[in-house]
């Protein structure tokens, strides 16, 4: 009992949380956007992995870090924008475009690293974003180390959990994205045209996991290797419904998951008589427990997966 | 409440034609909309309501005519132009979010989609008067799917006023509603229009029209059958301008009617808990037409699904060839021989999937001739097909063809060719000409009258009185679920029949008049038009 008390009482683990929930946050609100306009998007684990290779690859160029964000970024615009057109001009099945965009962009990622990265031994690395300091802040005992040692992109992630649970709730265009996604026949009939909402939030959706992706190679590791993912893109998906559709309860799912991550890799360290593969099941047995519990009461947009077709009830 | 009609219309339809194909669906129809009036516009499915709203709002393009709200055209195919011009519109299906909040949903679409903020507190304000003004209570921040149906239709209309609308048309907007909820609703809408909003109300009701409306437009067949005011019509006069009636009556031989094969005494029955028959008489003789008349939603669903085996009675008794029977039963159905044209044949006459062949076999395909030890005969099933197609002339397929590539008429043809093939001693008829165009009513009469030339026994039940006057040798009305008695059809004048469908039967013994359940609102027919 103690063991575990000490390891929660590490400012490391806080630490960790924060940097292993700052993937899960990007993707899980990219996510959501899709989601809340009324459209899955299974996409999401291959665009993370184009993302962290696009990312990645625009810095080992010699493009600074933000610029290498910013490819990351417009990369899952990209796939976003494939995606929209099958599912939303199409009416294409969601979840197979979504499951062909995975495997597609995945296959992809790897192709255009082969081709570009010469084969070798160790994998070629970069210069990630370190940790900054805030004044003040990261002095603090305790508290300094455990939240304010981050890399700018995670307090990012969260800054655009906020942002978008205001736009969501408290402004008309988080309105005309709910409608879409609930029933985007009113929404048309009332001025608001949900095929261009759909578009807008697949895409900006797909642009979040993508950075997403790239936080992996360009912060948390230096380098690109294509299974890096691992699908981190799945877990976000379930996060989405843990969160009932909420931009807040998804920052706070991530941080979860993330919390049971790092807490299982601690106790590794500590109980080192079980089996790793017992540490490593853990955050996935409760966040199953979790969504078990959370997901009974979630409520659905209820366009989801719907193809919207204009004049059809 | 006196509407001001000798001012000009804020709302006037003018000669608005419209054809889909060979289908007329709008004939130049006018209509025009007094400042504070509530006008019902009165038709059965079919009658080009819809096609007319639609095109009020831009949905359609007109072929003929203009549409103006307040002296100024609006623009053809411009869905939005009639909502800036200040026409609402509250359809039948709410276009709502259950998800969302009453005041979120009101809010849609009402602010500029980039504004940082929403300015909630003002639209509640907005809200909330415009529900004091005229009496439509609803908590803004309730979740809409938490609401009752009446509730919900209230946000649609508060939706369509928060808009600013001055028009308002309500697409049968009872339908959906209880008969206190819709009492409540026409209290709100008479006072809306004593506070100088037009309103248009589509009903094929004619206690709620005669109730509710200062005027009444009737539609039939996509025209303007009549027009009145409603201090100067009846419900008899109404049902009959309604259904319609021909001058001519086609000629026919005079039945010879043989055995009584089916007879239903004080035959009641109940759906889902509420009594759609009551204690109904009626019988069929071969070789004779019995037409049952009525304005739709009186029963004629449960009378048809009663005869075709999907409903058992709940009271009274049936004799089937003399014998007692407690039920029809849809396998015994077809091993005696009846045949049954039900009334929506795209959701129960055929499988469009489906090629032709395996409609023509499936209700005998257990039959040796199709199938053996469940080994289904396609050669057989094949030739049936062929047989059917060159002898009832469905044209458009092949055996093998889907049989949703049918146009409605010949998909009909099929339907009666695979249950006229065998000749059926007893032919139930749900609405066998609805929506086909004149040509194909014209086969499917011929081959009605053929078959009660050859000794059929048929029940007609139909909501178009032509065809019932055209075909049928008695006749009976179906209202509130009640039979009236049967009349010959020789002594069947329009005036008469109207009476009789308005539930007026004085030359008779009973009168639906009783206190009896009439069914929830829109009961047994599709709103398909």
């Amino acid at each position: 009992m103690s063991t575990f008390f000490d390891i929660v009482a590490s400012a490391g683990l806080w630490a960790a949380v924060l940097r292993i929930a700052t993937p899960l946050i990007f993707g899980t609100l990219g996510a959501l956007l899709s989601e809340r306009s009324g459209v899955l998007n299974l996409g999401i684990e291959g665009i993370m992995t184009f993302g962290a290779m696009a990312g990645w690859l625009a810095v080992f160029n010699g493009a600074d870090l933000w610029t290498g964000m910013l490819v990351a970024a417009l990369s899952g615009a990209l796939f976003g924008l494939v995606h929209a057109a099958m599912t939303v001009t199409l009416g294409l099945s969601q979840h197979v475009t979504g499951l062909g965009i995975t495997l597609f962009a995945s296959s992809l990622s790897y192709y255009i690293f082969r081709l570009t990265v010469p084969l070798a031994s160790t994998p070629p690395t970069v210069t990630p974003f370190q940790p900054i300091s805030v004044p003040g802040l990261s002095d603090l005992p305790f508290v300094g180390p455990a939240l304010f040692t981050q890399t700018l992109p995670t307090y990012l992630s969260i800054v655009i959990a906020l942002l978008l649970a205001y736009v969501v709730y408290r402004t008309p265009l988080g309105l005309a994205l709910r409608m879409s996604g609930e029933n985007p026949h009113a929404a048309e009939a009332q001025g608001v045209d949900p095929v261009r909402v759909r578009y807008g939030a697949i895409m900006a959706g797909s642009a979040l996991m993508a950075m997403g992706g790239a936080f992996l190679t360009l912060s948390a590791f230096n380098s690109f290797f294509p299974t890096m993912v691992q699908g981190r893109g799945w877990i976000c998906i379930a996060l989405v419904v843990f969160a009932s559709w909420r931009p807040g309860r998804a920052l706070f799912g991530a941080l979860l998951f993330a919390f049971f991550d790092a807490f299982q890799l601690r106790l590794q360290t500590v109980l080192g008589n079980v089996p790793y593969q017992i540490f490593l099941m853990m955050p996935y047995i409760l966040s199953i427990a979790a969504l078990a519990v959370m997901a009974r009461r979630a409520r659905v947009p209820q366009a989801l997966m719907q193809p919207y077709r204009r004049g059809e009830r | 409440m006196i509407a001001d009609t000798t001012a000009a219309p804020v709302l006037e339809l003018a000669h608005i034609s419209k054809r889909f194909g060979p289908i007329v669906a709008n004939d130049d129809i006018s209509i025009a909309l007094g400042r504070g009036e509530l006008l019902a516009l009165l038709g059965e499915n079919g009658a080009g309501k819809t096609t007319l709203m639609s095109i009020l709002f831009g949905h359609y393009t007109p072929d003929e005519g203009t549409v103006r709200v307040d002296g100024v055209e609006l623009p053809h195919g411009r869905p939005r132009a009639a909502i800036k011009a200040g026409v609402g519109m509250v359809h039948q299906h709410f276009s709502l979010a259950p998800n969302l909040t009453v005041l979120e949903n009101v809010m849609t679409g009402t602010e500029p989609l980039w504004s940082p903020r929403s300015r909630t507190s003002a639209a509640r304000r907005k809200l909330l008067s415009i529900a004091e003004r005229f009496g439509l209570g609803v908590d803004p921040d309730a979740r809409l799917g938490d609401l009752s149906v009446g509730e919900q239709q209230r946000v649609e209309i508060l939706k369509a006023l928060y808009n600013d609308a001055r028009i308002l048309i309500l697409d049968e907007p009872t339908a959906v509603l209880t008969n206190i909820e819709a009492e409540r609703l026409f209290t709100t809408l008479r006072e809306m229009a004593r506070q100088g909003l037009s309103l248009i109300f589509i009903s094929h009701k004619l206690d709620e029209v005669m109730a509710a409306a200062d005027r009444i437009v009737v539609l039939r067949g996509g025209r303007v059958a009549a027009e009145r005011r409603a201090a100067e019509t009846n419900k008899a006069e109404l049902a009959e301008l309604m259904v319609g009636h021909r001058v001519t009556r086609p000629t026919r031989e005079p039945a010879k009617a043989g055995a009584t094969v089916f007879q239903a005494s004080r035959l009641t029955v109940s759906i889902g808990g509420v009594e759609r028959l009551k204690e109904i008489d009626f019988f069929l003789r071969e070789g004779e037409t019995l037409g049952i008349i009525g304005v739709s939603g009186n029963g004629q669903a449960a009378l048809s699904q009663l005869m075709g085996g999907l409903a058992a009675p709940t009271g009274g008794e049936m004799r089937l060839f003399g014998e007692p029977v407690s039920a029809l039963d849809v396998h015994d159905l077809v091993e005696a021989g009846i045949g049954r044209i039900p009334e929506d044949r795209h959701r129960q006459g055929a499988i469009g999937e489906m090629t032709i062949w395996e409609n023509a076999v499936l209700e005998r395909i257990r039959q040796p001739l199709f199938s053996r030890r469940g080994i289904v005969n396609r050669s057989a099933g094949q030739a049936f097909a062929a047989t059917i197609i060159e002898e009832f002339d469905v044209r458009g397929g092949t055996p093998t063809s889907r049989t949703r590539l049918l146009s409605g008429g010949n998909m009909q043809k099929l339907i009666l060719g695979r249950n006229l093939y065998r000749r059926p001693k007893i032919l139930i008829a749900a609405q066998p000409t609805r929506g086909l165009d004149e040509g194909a009513v014209a086969a499917v009469h011929a081959r009605i009258l053929d078959a009660r030339r050859q000794g059929t026994a048929v029940l007609l039940i139909s909501e178009d009185l032509d065809e019932v006057i055209g075909l049928a040798d008695r006749i009976q009305a179906i209202v509130k679920g009640r039979l009236s008695a049967p009349i010959a059809a020789e002594d069947a004048d329009p005036r008469r029949l109207g009476l009789m469908m308005s539930g007026d039967w004085t030359s008779s013994d009973r009168t639906p008049n009783d206190r009896i359940s009439d069914g929830p609102p829109g009961e047994g027919h599709p709103h398909a038009s």
